[in-house]
């Protein structure tokens, strides 16, 4: 098969995972609307104590337990159209993981060296991290976000920033390309959900606050203090994963032009997105700057990601022009 | 003195902390707005052509040298000194709590995270059928909990119900030792990038193929030496251009002319080591006497020779031109001070694949050479370079001197393939491209024009510090932020009848999602070392 055949079954793949992801996003959005109308309308209670017994050698003693553990999710069986789209987002990410691999092997090299390759890549991952964090945590009413932001992602890839299989530049060709940009992506990834856990705190707090009725779904994704701290969570490994590539890009740079750091439009961006996030982690540290505050910052500091990936990247002068446009 | 110290304490406060941290990044944002004079100083002249009136007021404001300006200064050094003010009294009690023990048990645990509490009756016998007393739960408690890596402290006192026997525990001291680590580190980065900028250098030196470069500051066409530099601190090396190739892709058609590969051989000389072989490309410099040189740009230097009428060779050289777009039309300045009747001067392209566009205008369509064409404007006149005032080798002042062939007048602009000659002109001589591989195939001109490369030499001598920094900057970070830092309490009460409370807590320190299951586990496996199991 040669390249430029591959390079349209990429491209076909990734139309079809488009189409999935949207049935997806209907079906995580009519699963929100359902879950409006189900959504439980008193707090469960919290256990006070539970008895328990040890047994010790034959004999029994009766024990007293009281547990102060955090209050369960709220109990709730997943919904018909949640499974569905769970499903969908699935076979979705599998089309989109193949038409990206695809392209790589049609231009016989990593799929993230331009701008229409990297959208691929890097909301892949987005979608692969939402899909597989379901297993440490559900967090499945994320999925319009992630899928309504993965099609507009692929959206503006396919349509906006789509460039044939070209070969690499001199300046490109070093393995730092494929791990810099890579885990630039893993970042991305991290912050956007990050992202959409802020966004629902930020709301959340609001309802908590005063109870405005509508959007009752929030009643069954956790309270604002949870969201908080799962974004944290989520948060830090994206940090940690940022800090990784703007030190590898300083590395590469250094192998490349000649300076580890030239204040390029690029590398300044980098450094502004890491510090606005170790701003954010500061923030959870500072009195008064917990909750709602910090989840501002945490929706700036992905803003600025996306900035850096399209603004900068299409309209600022620098060395990294590798658009491919 | 009152002042100072309050004036100190906010600064090294989280909150001052916090916003430096973010101003920072604010900071940050106009550089990338404005061209900067350290990365893009041709874009600054630019903006002030373009905006006459507006860029004197922003050069005011250090806007195209935001990341030396003063204000930007002050943030960093300000967050910094904050950084420095706050990591110090930290790492002091840091180390403090390193060598002490962990805190006295606090009298009651229930109003702690992670809470739970059990009763053994009296008189049960543990797994090895010896009876489970106070003082033998607590001590299984304190080895359970050392071989999970906590530091503990036994206590013992009277409490309202009875003796209370306690184990105190603390573990995750690495965490507190990584954020320490990574705020020392990020000092560290500052200092080793502010000492290298004073004792390391950067020079430019453009090349053609065959011409040689000595590590001498004169040899350099442009050289930047930090602060503290002196000449003593160039090694001696030398460095002869043997061969430069470019590639350009020629099969795929999406991207006809777009280069793949530029391979520089070099041969070096250093010390008595004799003549070395030495391949560079642009991701792999070449290391050569505490030097880094870089491969940054290469482009065409046609060589051109101008004889005056009696055919005496007045300038014969290689010219390297500057690269004006993607297919190499390059832009290059011949002048000739000395040896022709008048001083003369030329303006000239070279078109490596030279083709007419559709309004009959000359361009290039292929950055390779196919069809090299060499056209010359040429003035004469007074070049305006003996009165000793510098001039740049890639212009040409035209104030003082006449066109003579070129647009708009009789003679019209000179066009050469590789090879050609013509006469200039007014009687003052004659011009050649010459066909650098005249041997070579007619038809095949590629080899037909010389290249130049332009090279980068770099010295920077903490380089390597800077990395050494910015991996304990990572490894401060994962530990400070992925390690636990907990207490955790078992308390055995003996009431007066007998009966053993077991009570366990936890709290956290920091960041800690986890405390509540590393407390539960903590006491199941104790219970399960107590040889009791938990029925619920
Ligand atoms: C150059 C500026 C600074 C940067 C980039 C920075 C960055 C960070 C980052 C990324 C963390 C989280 C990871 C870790 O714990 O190691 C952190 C934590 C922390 N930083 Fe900074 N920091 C800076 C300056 C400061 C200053 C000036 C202070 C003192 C006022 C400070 C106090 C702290 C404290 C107390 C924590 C622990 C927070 C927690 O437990 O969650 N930092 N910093």
């Amino acid at each position: 098969m040669t390249s430029d055949n591959l390079a349209f079954y990429s491209l076909v793949a990734i139309y079809s995972a488009m189409g999935v992801y949207l049935f997806a996003f209907i079906a995580f959005t009519l699963d929100l609307a359902r879950r409006s109308a189900a959504a439980p309308a008193v707090a469960e209670a919290i256990p006070a104590a539970r008895v328990g017994q040890l047994t010790s050698a034959g004999s029994v003693t009766t024990i007293e337990r009281p547990l102060v553990a955090e209050v369960p999710p709220a109990g709730r069986a997943s919904s018909r159209f949640e499974r569905v789209a769970y499903a969908l987002t699935a076979l979705g990410w599998v089309l989109h993981a193949a038409g990206t691999v695809l392209r790589g092997v049609a231009a016989h090299r990593v799929p993230w060296a331009n701008m229409f390759e990297f959208s691929l890549t890097a909301s892949a991952i987005i979608v692969g991290v939402f899909v597989f964090v379901q297993v440490w945590q559900n967090l499945k009413w994320l999925g319009a976000y992630i899928t309504g932001f993965a099609l507009i992602v692929l959206g503006f890839g396919t349509v906006g920033f789509y460039v044939n299989v070209v070969p690499l530049p001199p300046a490109l060709q070093s393995y730092w390309l494929v791990i810099h940009v890579f885990v630039a992506s893993l970042g991305t990834a991290f912050f956007a959900i990050g992202a959409g856990l802020s966004l629902a705190q930020l709301v959340q707090v609001r309802r908590e606050a005063n109870r405005f009725s509508g959007l009752t779904f929030l009643d069954t994704v956790p309270n604002a203090e949870k969201l908080e701290n799962l974004a944290y969570r989520v948060i830090v490994v994206g940090f940690v994963f940022w800090t990784f590539t703007l030190i590898a890009g300083a590395i590469w740079a250094e192998h490349a032009w000649g300076r580890y750091w030239g204040w390029d439009t690029k590398e300044v961006w980098t450094f502004i997105i890491w510090t606005i996030f170790a701003g954010y982690i500061h923030a959870r540290a500072t009195r008064g700057w917990r909750g709602s505050r910090s989840s501002w910052l945490a929706i700036v500091g992905f803003g600025a990601v996306m900035f850096n990936f399209t603004i900068v990247n299409l309209f600022f002068k620098g060395l990294h022009t590798y658009s491919g446009l | 003195m009152g002042y100072l110290r309050f004036f100190w304490r906010q600064l090294t406060s989280m909150r001052t902390a916090l916003f430096l941290l973010l101003l920072l990044a604010i900071a940050a944002v106009p550089g990338s707005l404005f061209p900067q004079r350290s990365s893009d100083p041709n874009g600054v002249s630019l903006y002030f052509t373009n905006n006459k009136d507006l860029a004197p007021v922003l050069d005011k404001l250090q806007l195209f040298d935001v990341y030396s300006s003063a204000w930007f200064s002050a943030i960093y050094l300000l967050l910094f000194i904050s950084l420095i003010g706050c990591v110090i009294p930290r790492t002091a009690f840091h180390l403090k709590a390193l060598r002490s023990k962990p805190p006295r048990t606090p009298a009651r645990l229930d109003r702690l995270a992670a809470f739970s509490a059990f009763e053994i009756a009296p008189g049960q016998l543990d797994a090895a059928s010896a009876p489970i007393t106070a003082t033998s739960t607590v001590e299984a408690a304190r080895q359970n909990l050392r071989k999970s890596g906590y530091r503990v402290q036994l206590f013992e006192n009277r409490g309202p119900d009875g003796p209370e026997f306690s184990v105190s525990a603390e573990r995750g001291y690495l965490r507190e030792t990584g954020n320490l680590i990574f705020h020392t580190a990020l000092i560290g980065i500052l200092l080793a990038v502010g000492i290298g900028g004073g004792f390391g250098y950067t020079g430019q030196k453009v090349l053609v193929v065959g011409q040689a470069f000595a590590n001498v500051r004169i040899s350099f066409d442009s050289f930047n030496p930090g602060r503290f530099f002196n000449d003593n601190q160039l090694q001696p090396y030398r460095l002869v251009v043997d061969d430069f190739t470019a590639k350009y892709e020629k099969e795929n058609l999406n991207a006809f002319g777009q280069p793949i590969d530029y391979t520089l051989k070099v041969t070096t000389y250093e010390g008595s080591g004799g003549a070395k072989k030495q391949v560079l490309k642009v991701n792999s410099p070449l290391e050569i006497g505490g030097n880094q040189v870089y491969l940054l740009g290469n482009g065409y230097a046609p060589f051109v020779t101008v004889k005056d009428p009696t055919g005496k060779v007045v300038f014969s050289e290689k010219v390297p031109f500057l690269p004006q777009d993607a297919n190499l039309t390059s832009l290059g300045i011949v002048k000739i001070a000395d040896g022709l009747s008048s001083q003369v001067g030329m303006r000239a392209l070279l078109y490596p694949t030279a083709v007419k566009d559709s309004a009959g205008a000359s361009a290039s369509n292929n950055p390779d050479l196919y069809n090299p064409e060499l056209a010359l404007v040429v003035y004469k006149g007074d070049l305006g370079i003996d009165k000793g005032v510098p001039t740049s080798s890639y212009s040409l002042n035209t104030d003082k001197m006449t066109e003579i062939a070129g647009p708009g007048i009789d003679a019209a602009t000179i066009r050469l393939k590789p090879g050609e000659t013509a006469t200039i002109p007014g009687g003052l001589g004659s011009v050649t491209f010459e066909n650098a591989a005249p041997k070579s195939d007619a038809k095949n001109l590629q080899l037909s024009v010389p290249r130049f490369v332009s090279l980068d030499v770099h010295r920077d001598p903490t380089q390597g510090w800077v990395l050494f920094f910015a991996i304990l900057v990572l490894g401060g970070l994962l530990t400070s932020l992925f390690i636990p830092r907990r207490r955790v309490w078992v308390k055995v009460i003996e009431a007066s009848d007998g009966r053993l409370r077991l009570e366990y807590a936890g709290l956290a320190r920091g960041e800690d999602p986890g405390l509540d299951a590393a407390v539960a586990d903590i006491a199941a496996r104790h219970s399960q070392q107590l040889g009791l199991k938990l029925t619920s």
